[in-house]
């Protein structure tokens, strides 16, 4: 696939990891989850990552989504350099980060409007009718323009995982994070969902990278990341 | 459109927080309302009764007042000679004098014939005792000995006589053991001292009470020119009488008798415990709703950091939860107080009544209420990690 801005891509990658290593526990307890990992994602490329579990892909992720601290080696996301960040620093890269959970988590206080809402409302500069007029947009996109004033109670688990990718599109995020996005859902919503994700993501130019256990769906990424014992094997 | 003001609005988390819980909005709301009605109730009760305390008192058409230095209270008034008051005629500023003796007797119950002790004043009945205008044609059917004016606003207990006076029956009964007769109607209301009220002419009162010396009087009223200055006067006075009396202005004189209940007794004190008690309840009941609402959700507001909120955003939740249910608790609790003080007065006659510094009072209160117990509940926020949601 030809990407317009490959000259682009190749110089400044959505992600960057340079010998990456993450610890948890303390003293004797102390355990190597990430072992010196290094790779790179491009704006646009739709990236997966699998692995045995507890191999560590989860606390990857939350790495490079900056909910946790980086304790040694690098890790650049869209230009943040996240080893030493501020508190600050990381929640505003949050806004440009859209992430997809395992369960849904949607409020299940709010309708699916009003949840994608939560997305698009992260976005300065516009006002509130324009904002929910993107939230509109994004429910439309994942095709969920009748459900608008459900609560998720309400809807199927396809649904709520649909509802789910809208709001983290709504704040046109650069780079989109889901752990096992289809997990809860039965192969053919799975399916359905995962390929609604790589075509809005490439619609919108924004890198994917996504944790699976679900070998039949491997077929959507350019790239397939394994990882073993906190390590990424060579890219297939 | 775009006006920059309006960009900022967002999703109303917390109305549709409380509103979409509407079973623990409900239980958040009715210990709110609670609170607010206990310090309603008994903030109202402690001023009613401070208030209640002065209901004769704030009658009286007196720019000064002469009372013995020995005197506590209402309910506990000393004499002192009534050559003081005369004295007084001495001061140029001073138009006139209306001595008063006043003692609490016992009335029979015409009908039941039970005695219970009313406030009785005496008076000579040409005298000026009261700014009401009313009193002085009453007055009259005194100068016969053996009447009395009736308080129509005094308590049932003795006796239905207001009724029986405006169909026209001739009440007589029993005063410390004497016959009188009631000639008239007053309206003058209880106190939390007296729970009914009785004037008569000096010579009537010194029959009823024979031990008392016929010199002696509890309450000198002293009337100025006008535009003479009552503390100026005050000071020339006291500073010319002997020691066996004090002056007052009509406002220390009232200021006394509350001052008698605010503190020589625990009533003020009782009352204002009360209040803090319903505070209390208030705080614990708002603290455990929000503090369960925060535990709730923090999946949720965990997401919502992860999506990058700011905590400071979550924080904000919290803190228009606490105080979206100060405004909604306090209206209803609004309401219930002004029904209650309209219950409280019609059934004990007690002057209690909403006013707007009570109102304001109690809406901080409940205000303070809620935002210490939000503040609190917030701490529970520190605990939502969006790592741990993944
Ligand atoms: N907060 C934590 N404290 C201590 N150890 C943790 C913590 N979170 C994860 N671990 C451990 O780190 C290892 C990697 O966990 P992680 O969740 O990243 O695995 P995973 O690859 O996502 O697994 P799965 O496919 O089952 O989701 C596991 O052995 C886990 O027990
Ligand atoms: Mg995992």
């Amino acid at each position: 696939m030809k990407n317009p801005t490959s000259q682009n891509s190749l110089l400044f990658p959505s992600v960057s990891i340079k010998s990456l290593s993450h610890y948890f526990g303390k003293g004797t307890n102390k355990r190597r989850i990430l072992d010196s990992i290094s790779m790179k994602i491009y704006p646009g490329e739709v990236v997966i990552l699998t692995g045995p579990s507890g191999c560590g892909k989860t606390t990857l992720l939350t790495l490079i989504g900056a909910l946790r601290k980086v304790q040694s080696g690098d890790l650049n996301v869209l230009g943040t350099e996240l080893q030493g960040s501020r508190r600050r620093e990381r929640q505003k890269l949050r806004c440009q980060i859209g992430m997809i959970f395992q369960g849904h988590n949607l409020l299940a206080f709010l309708t699916s409007e009003q949840n994608v809402q939560m997305g698009s409302d992260l976005l300065n500069g516009y006002s509130y009718s324009e904002r929910r007029a993107q939230a509109r947009q994004c429910l439309r996109d994942v095709g969920l323009e009748d459900e608008l004033n459900k609560l998720p109670h309400d809807l199927s688990g396809g649904q709520k995982q649909r509802v789910a990718i809208a709001r983290a599109l709504a704040a046109r995020p650069q780079l989109l994070l889901a752990d096992e996005p289809t997990a809860a859902l039965d192969s053919s919503t799975g399916r359905e969902v995962v390929n609604l994700l790589k075509k809005l993501s490439k619609e919108k130019a924004c890198a994917v990278l996504m944790v699976t256990h679900d070998p039949r769906i491997l077929d959507v990424a350019d790239r397939v990341l394994k990882m073993e014992d906190g390590r990424i094997n060579p890219a297939i | 459109m775009n006006f920059g003001w309006i960009d900022k609005r967002r999703i109303p988390l917390a109305w549709l927080l409380l509103t979409r819980q509407p079973f623990r909005l409900f239980v958040a709301l009715a210990g709110i309302c609670f609170a607010g009605i206990l310090m309603f109730m008994q903030l109202g009760f402690r001023d009613g009764l401070f208030d209640a305390s002065i209901t004769v008192h704030k009658l009286f058409d007196a720019d000064l007042v002469l009372i013995s230095p020995r005197s506590k209270s209402s309910i506990s008034m000393a004499g002192f000679p009534r050559r003081r008051l005369v004295q007084v005629m001495a001061h140029e500023d001073v138009v006139g004098i209306t001595p008063v003796n006043w003692n609490f007797l016992l009335w029979r119950n015409p009908k039941t014939l039970s005695t219970r002790s009313i406030l009785a004043l005496g008076f000579e009945p040409n005298d000026r005792l009261f700014t009401d205008s009313n009193l002085s044609r009453k007055a009259k059917t005194l100068t016969q000995y053996g009447r009395v004016l009736f308080d129509e606003r005094s308590r049932k207990e003795f006796g239905p006589i207001a009724k029986w006076f405006r169909e026209g029956k001739r009440i007589e009964t029993e005063l410390a053991g004497k016959r009188i007769r009631v000639t008239g109607l007053i309206s003058l209301g209880p106190s939390f001292g007296a729970d009914g009220n009785l004037i008569t002419s000096r010579e009537t009162y010194l029959d009823l009470m024979p031990n008392n010396p016929p010199g002696s009087i509890e309450i000198g009223l002293i009337r100025l020119k006008v535009g003479a200055n009552p503390y100026m006067v005050r000071q020339i006075l006291s500073r010319s009488l002997p020691k066996d009396v004090k002056v007052l202005t009509l406002k220390d004189f009232l200021e006394f008798e509350k001052n008698y209940w605010r503190s020589s007794t625990s009533i003020g004190f009782i009352f204002s415990l009360g209040a803090a008690m319903g505070f209390v309840v208030g705080c614990v009941i708002v603290y455990q709703i929000l503090y369960s609402d925060v535990s709730d959700h923090l999946p949720e507001y965990a997401t919502l950091i992860a999506m990058g909120y700011k905590l400071k955003n979550l924080f904000g939740v919290v803190a228009r939860e606490g105080f979206l249910l100060a405004v909604m608790g306090y209206l209803p609790a609004y309401a219930a107080g002004q029904g209650l003080y309209a219950l409280v007065r019609s059934s004990t006659n007690l002057p209690v009544a909403m006013n707007a510094s009570r109102a304001l009072f109690v809406f901080f209160m409940i205000l303070f209420m809620c935002m210490i117990s939000a503040l609190l509940a917030m701490r529970r926020l520190v605990d939502a990690d969006p790592a741990e949601i993944f």
